[in-house]
Formats: C-alpha cells, structure tokens, sequence
C-alpha cells in the first residue's frame, strides 16, 4: 500500500487536496451537504472529467489536444439532432455521434502520425475546423433531448448521482484496459520512450492511431453527456473545455512529457478545479475578483507538482 | 531449420553519403558465440542494426538459413527470432520492470495478458541474476547495472534464434558478468546464434568461439579465438601502426610548471566519491576507466552542471565550486567542454556550421551586441584554419558535415575563446583515423602553447600515446594515477577492473 502511494504520490496529493477543497465547498454552501448539492457537482464534474480523461489519451503519448473542446461542441451539437425520438433512433444517433468523435480523433491522429505535423498545430487546425462544423450545424444554441434519458442520467438514484456511477464505470474499464492490456502498456510504453519502445518491437504508430482514436471517443461520450445535462446543443462551448482538460490533467499528475499519469487522475484534477470554481461561486468575492484567485489556486497546485525540480542535482537533466 | 546460419552478402551501407558498411561478406552459426570486433565507427553497430531491422542496407543481402530477408523494422526482425541488446538500452524508464520484460512478447488471452507471462520474467531475471529486483519497481529508478540485467532478461524473455549482444555488459561487476556469461554458453547448447561486441579482451576471450574484426566499415578478417594474439588483433583493428596515428611524444612537462586546474576532495551524489586531481600548463591529463565510473561526472561537476558539489574545484587559484557554465567560460577562468554527445550536447543540429562556431562566443560580445571589431571573426577564420575544416559553406547546416568535421566546429566554437584548460569527453568516438590524427595533433600543439587539457576517453591508445598521466576512474572515484613508463595497456585494463596487477604479469 505505501509503495502504490509513493509510486503515485501526485495522484494521492491531488485526491488529498480534493477531499479538502469539496469539505470547504459543502461547509460554505448555503444548502450544505444534500443529494441535490451533491447531484449538481457531480454532473458538472462529469462533464470536465471525462474532458479530462480525452485529453489524458494525447498527453499520455506526448501529444496536447487543443481540439478536445471542439470535439465535444461539435458531438454535443449533433446530439441535439439526434438524440431523441424513438429508442431505435436514439441509439443509432448515439452510435453516428459516438463514431463521429473516434473519427475526429483519428484524423488528428493520421495527421501527427503519418504527416509528422506536431499535435499542437495539428489540433489547433482540426480545432477549428471541428468547431466550425458545429457553428455550421447550429449557429445557435437550441435543438432537442430526449428528456426521459437526460432525467434518467442525471438524477441521483438512491443518494448517489447517476452521473458519479457513470465516471466510476468508465474508469474502471479504462483502468483495466489500459493496466491489463497490452494495448495499454504499449500506449504508456511510446510515452515513456517512443525509441525503446521501436526497439522493443511495438508498433508505435498503430499505437498513437489508438490514443487519439481513444481520446475521441471519450470526448463523444462528454459531448453527449453535455446535451443530457443542458439539453441543447451548443457551438461555443468548445474553448473552455479545451483549456481546463489540459490544466485538469496537469493538476492530476499527467506528465505533459508523456507515459505518466492515468485517468483517474486526470478525473481529480478534473474535480479540484471544477470544486474551486464552485467554491468561487459561493465564497462571496466579487464576480470580477474570481478568475484571478482561480488562477491563483491553480497556479499553487501545479506549482506544487513541479516541486521535484529541486530534486535533479545534474542541471543537464532540466533540459532534457 | 537445422543450419539457420545468417549471411551477408557484399552489404553496403552509407549515412549521407558516408560509407558505414562497405561491401561486407559475414556469416555466423547457430551454436557458436561469434564476437565483432572494432574501434569506434569501425561499423559494428551498423551491422548490428541492419541484422536487427533497425535499417535497411543500401546493397546487398541478407539471409537466415539460406532465404533472403529484408526486416523493415525491429518487429519484424524479432518476429524471426532476431533480438538485440543496444548498448543505449531499450526500456521503457516510466514503466515497471515486469511490465517491460513482458511487453516485448505479450501473450493474451480475450485482450488481457496473462498473469503467468509475469511468472516467465520472473525467472528470466533470476536466470541473468538479477534476484533482487522486484517486477513492480519502475525501471526509472534502477541503476544503470539492473538496467543492463532488465534488458538482458528481456532479451532471453523472448527466446530468441540469433541474439545480439551489443556492449551488453558494460555496467556488470565480474561476478554478474559470469553469471550471464553461464546463460549465453546455456542459450548457445541449445542452438542459439550469439553476436558478441565487447571492448574487453578478456570477456571476448572467455565467451567467444569466432572472432571477426571490422574497421572502417570493411570486414578485414575472421577466425577462431586463439589464433591470433591480443598485439596482432589490435593491429588488424587500427590498420596501421600506431605511430602513424599519434604525434611524436612530447618531452615530460616540468615539475615547476604551474597548476591550472585542481580538483580536490570532490564528491557528488553517490557518483564521485572523494576524488583528487590536478593538470598543469601544457600537460595533457587523461581520465580513463570502464563506462560510466565517474569521468563523466567529475567533468560536468567542474564545468558547473551539477549541483550540491562538495569539496573544493579551482583553476588558476580561482575557486569554481557553485559557478555555472555561463560563468566558467568567461576569459578570467577561461574553461571549456568539448561534450560526450555531439549531437545533442555539442551542436544544434538545425543551425548553420557559421552560426553554431559563433554560439559560444556569444556571451562575450558587450550588451550582447554581434561581435563589433570582427576580432573573434578573424580568430574562428584563422581555426577553421588550423583545423583543416572541410565544408562546402559555411551557411550550410552543420548536419552537412561528416561526423568528424562536426567534431571540428565543437573544437572551433571553444578554441575562439582561447581557454585556458580544455575538458574533453571522448572527443574522437565514431571519428575516422585521417581527423583522429589531426584532432592528436591539435591537442599536443595546444598544450605545447600552454592549455591544460582534460581528456576522457574510452580508447586506451589514446590515453597511452597522448597523455602525460592518467587517471582511472572506478566506481566513482580515483583508483590509480598512472604516468611514464607505467601507463602501458596492462595497467589500465588492470586499474580500470580495479585489479592489482604484478610486475611483468598479463592482463
């Protein structure tokens, strides 16, 4: 058990600094703790995470997704075409949706691989591109969800929000696929070293073909799981999401140098600034006063990460 | 397949234009150990890694049992039972030890690897003698010897038909390097085909069956181990006799020279231990040793790489110690390195040979302004000079440049700021003999002007016939100073294996 803390100490201080922050959200909320209180973060925690976790795919293979946001916008946007009518339809359009995602992530991953584009230019192009369809498809927010799924999986169901046993599902699977497979010891393989990884015999470009592919799904799936919780569909949603994955993952103990980190660390991450933004809400600083004390905490938190700086005792390793 | 021999016929290949493999014929037998040897840039690892899949020959073929194959990657090479070990080892550092044994060859069952894959590694890593490391420890955190074991283990892991071990056993104390040395001649009962390449005599001597020599990316000979002796090897590896290759030896340098740099009492995380040295104007100082026993260390640590030295570094009574690179090559110290990887340390690799000369100098120039009065413009002109540089111009990107002429604007970006002790970390690897020469000459004639120089080298020809003395590193610290009649090849191999060697006695 100790040395799983210290393999993963920056997931355990994150968790540790989670559990602190949501203690002084509930102790400050006028409602305290109650199902709904607890619902509402969950749901919007949800959301971010499994943002979070798309992004953690690219990052885990030394990449950076600047068109996660887009991805979401553009099947949320679809979702609010699709989604709805008969159950028959509704799976179809979840299926197109869900396969509309994996298609965007595998062009962003055909361009890095096979055309040697960097994933920051490349998903900075494709972001723009994916987000333009979406403002295309629905120049303003509108559509329709079915609202009997969106009830179903938004509530809580016994105390415990369905969307909370939806992330712990998803991350039990991915876990599991990535821990137990050698899929997933191949991804955090090309992360670690993509050269030793050649050399050991791995495909190496397959393997990046399957992360982004990856990281596309998993962005379909917050993309549709935003039109539950707004039922709407809504193009501008994009920059948002895209920023806060990538500092969600950062604050989860993701390496942006690739091979460390796991999804659920990610998702804490995911969590800490989703509660910190939900502390803000409350705390009584004036609106305007918020983003820079958000940026404050963040900044502390990553700062914290980055401590092993000191650490390194030949200089030659800090520019490596 | 009972006689999968591999064979190379006239196999050539060249980097830019640059020969690395020139019509080379080879061949090697299941069964036996075949060891490859050769000086730096002979074509050792090129052949290693066209055997490997790692690149494709230019002409030529290459066949496994008599069929021709032609590996376009390491996968391929493994799926047909060729394994290599790389000297720049292949693992993973972020993954656990289990975890990159098994990753090499997974077997699964629905998707999920089975546990009992893990069992296997286990026992390849008990099989190497690598007991005491766990299969959940990050490979991140082992020393460079468990390293070695890993990769070793891994390579037996994946059962393989022709096993190449490229410097696998570099980082091995005596005993471990028995203990494997059992599972080769146990691999090779059983019909495996093993490459060989060593730097140490007396490893190729105890494993191999067959020994081949290549130089200058040409197979010069092959035959049986004991037909030739440790002198005539060695003749067929350099080509030419070795006072062709060095300048003439200078007189000794007085006792009354003053001493430039002094290194006293320095230790640095468990890598240097204690360690005492000094050079003075106009000697050459050599530092020697087996890979990685602190030379690299002691260099970075008096050009202020390293943090939380302890013990005292000064040059010319100027104390070094918490001073940065920025600081130490300013003219008042006056120090300069010539670093261990050229293309990731000593140049950058996208800029032109003009601009990469003029990056050192660069901090010197007043306000940061280009130099004004064009006096270091004259003196990088009169070095590409003196270094018989060949380049078609100097606008082109130093990628251009044969190795060797790269190795010359290294020397040209320091030697503009006339230093006045030279650190150089094995300045001639993977450098042909014509620029190993010249590079000797230049040496010798920079400290005849008076520079103190530092010279790390895993070539113990050069330290012998370059340096005034030489110090050998093991295990971190100063094992022996050898000097005069002493530093004689015997001597180092002992000093460097931390042997004590009788007089008259054979290493």
């Amino acid at each position: 058990m100790m040395t799983w803390l210290r393999q993963n100490a920056r997931e355990t201080i994150a968790a540790l600094a989670l559990v602190i922050l949501f203690a002084g959200y509930i102790a400050i909320h006028p409602r305290g703790f109650s199902t709904y209180v607890v619902t509402i973060w969950s749901n919007q925690g949800t959301l971010l995470g499994l943002a979070a976790i798309a992004q953690f795919f690219v990052v885990l293979v030394k990449g950076i997704d600047l068109s996660v946001g887009s991805i979401i916008a553009l099947t949320n946007v679809m979702g609010s075409f699709l989604l709805n009518g008969s159950p028959t339809s509704i799976a179809l359009g979840m299926a197109v949706v869900l396969t509309v995602g994996v298609a965007c992530g595998l062009v962003n991953g055909i361009a890095v691989v096979y055309g040697g584009v960097q994933p920051i230019v490349t998903t900075l192009a494709t972001g723009g591109i994916f987000g333009g369809i979406a403002l295309l498809l629905r120049p303003t927010p509108g559509g329709s969800i079915d609202e009997t799924m969106s009830d179903a999986l938004t509530y809580a169901v016994a105390g415990i929000p369905v969307s909370a046993v939806i992330l712990v599902i998803v991350l039990v699977i991915l876990l599991m696929l990535l821990r137990r497979t050698a899929v997933g010891l191949g991804l955090y393989a090309i992360g670690s070293s993509e050269q030793s990884a050649y050399m050991t015999g791995l495909r190496v470009n397959r393997l990046k073909l399957v992360a982004y592919g990856s990281s596309g799904f998993v962005a379909a799936l917050a993309g549709t799981y935003v039109s539950m919780v707004t039922l709407t569909g809504d193009p501008n949603i994009a920059p948002s999401y895209t920023l806060n994955s990538i500092a969600a993952v950062v604050l989860g103990g993701v390496a942006l140098s690739g091979g460390v980190g796991s999804p659920l660390g990610a998702v804490i991450g995911a969590l800490i600034l989703k509660t910190i933004s939900s502390l803000m809400f409350f705390s009584g600083l004036p609106p305007l006063a918020q983003p820079f004390f958000e940026g404050l905490i963040l900044a502390t938190a990553i700062a914290l990460g980055a401590l092993g700086v000191f650490q390194v005792r030949s200089r030659l390793e800090l520019y490596r | 397949m009972a006689d999968r021999y591999v064979e190379l016929k006239s196999v050539s290949k060249s980097y830019g234009g640059v020969p690395a493999l020139t019509a080379v014929d080879f061949r090697c037998e299941p069964g036996r150990v075949h060891a490859i040897l050769g000086e730096n840039g002979a074509g050792k690892s090129t052949l290693m890694k066209l055997l490997a899949g790692v690149i494709q020959p230019d002409a030529g073929t290459i066949s496994i049992g008599g069929q021709t194959v032609r590996f376009s990657s390491p996968r391929e090479a493994a799926e047909q039972g060729t394994v290599c070990m790389f000297q720049e080892l292949s693992l993973m550092p972020h993954l656990s030890v289990g975890d990159n044994i098994v990753l090499a060859a997974p077997r699964t069952r629905m998707g999920m690897i089975e546990r009992s894959v893990y069992r296997e590694a286990r026992e390849a890593l008990d099989l190497v003698g690598a007991k005491s490391i766990p299969l959940g420890a990050r490979v991140s955190g082992l020393s460079l010897s468990e390293r070695q074991l890993v990769e070793i283990a891994k390579a037996v892991f994946r059962k393989p038909k022709l096993l190449i071990l490229d410097e696998a056993t570099s980082a091995l104390t005596s005993e471990l390097v028995e203990t494997v040395f059992g599972v080769l001649r146990m691999l090779k009962e059983q019909g495996v085909a093993i490459l060989f390449i060593s730097h140490r005599m007396h490893e190729v001597d105890a494993i191999a069956d067959r020994i081949s020599v290549f130089r200058n990316g040409r197979h010069i000979e092959t035959f049986d181990v004991g037909a030739r002796t440790t002198d005539e090897i060695v003749g067929l590896m350099i080509g030419r006799s070795l006072e062709e290759l060095f300048p003439p030896r200078r007189a000794p340098v007085p006792d009354t020279a003053p001493v430039v740099l002094n290194v006293s009492n320095v230790s640095w995380a468990s890598q240097l231990v204690d360690v005492s040295l000094a050079a003075r104007a106009g000697e050459i100082v050599g530092l020697g040793g087996l890979d990685a026993q602190g030379q690299q260390q002691i260099m970075h640590a008096v050009f202020g790489v390293l943090r939380g030295v302890t013990g005292r570094i000064t040059l010319n009574g100027k104390r070094l110690n918490g001073l940065k690179p920025p600081r130490v090559k300013q003219s008042d110290i006056g120090l300069a390195l010539v670093p261990e990887d050229r293309k990731t340390e000593g140049l950058i690799p996208s800029m032109s040979v003009a601009q990469n000369m003029r990056l050192a100098v660069l901090g010197r120039a007043p306000f940061g302004l280009l130099d004004l009065d064009g006096s270091s413009e004259a003196r990088l002109q009169e070095l590409i000079e003196r270094l018989a540089l060949t380049y078609g111009s100097l606008d082109d990107p130093i990628a251009t440049l044969s190795g060797g002429n790269q190795q010359k604007v290294v020397l040209a970006k320091w030697l503009v700021l006339s230093p006045k002790c030279l650190l150089l970390m094995d300045p001639t690897r993977g450098i042909d003999l014509p620029t190993k020469a010249q590079i000797y000459r230049l040496l010798t004639d920079l400290a005849a002007e008076g520079m103190a120089v530092i010279l790390q080298s895993t070539d113990y020809e050069e330290l012998i016939h370059l340096c005034d003395r030489v110090y050998v590193f093991y295990r971190g610290s100063v094992a022996k100073e050898l000097t005069g009649d002493h530093l004689t090849a015997d001597a180092l191999i002992a000093a460097s294996m931390n042997v004590h060697l009788h007089a008259g006695a054979q290493a």
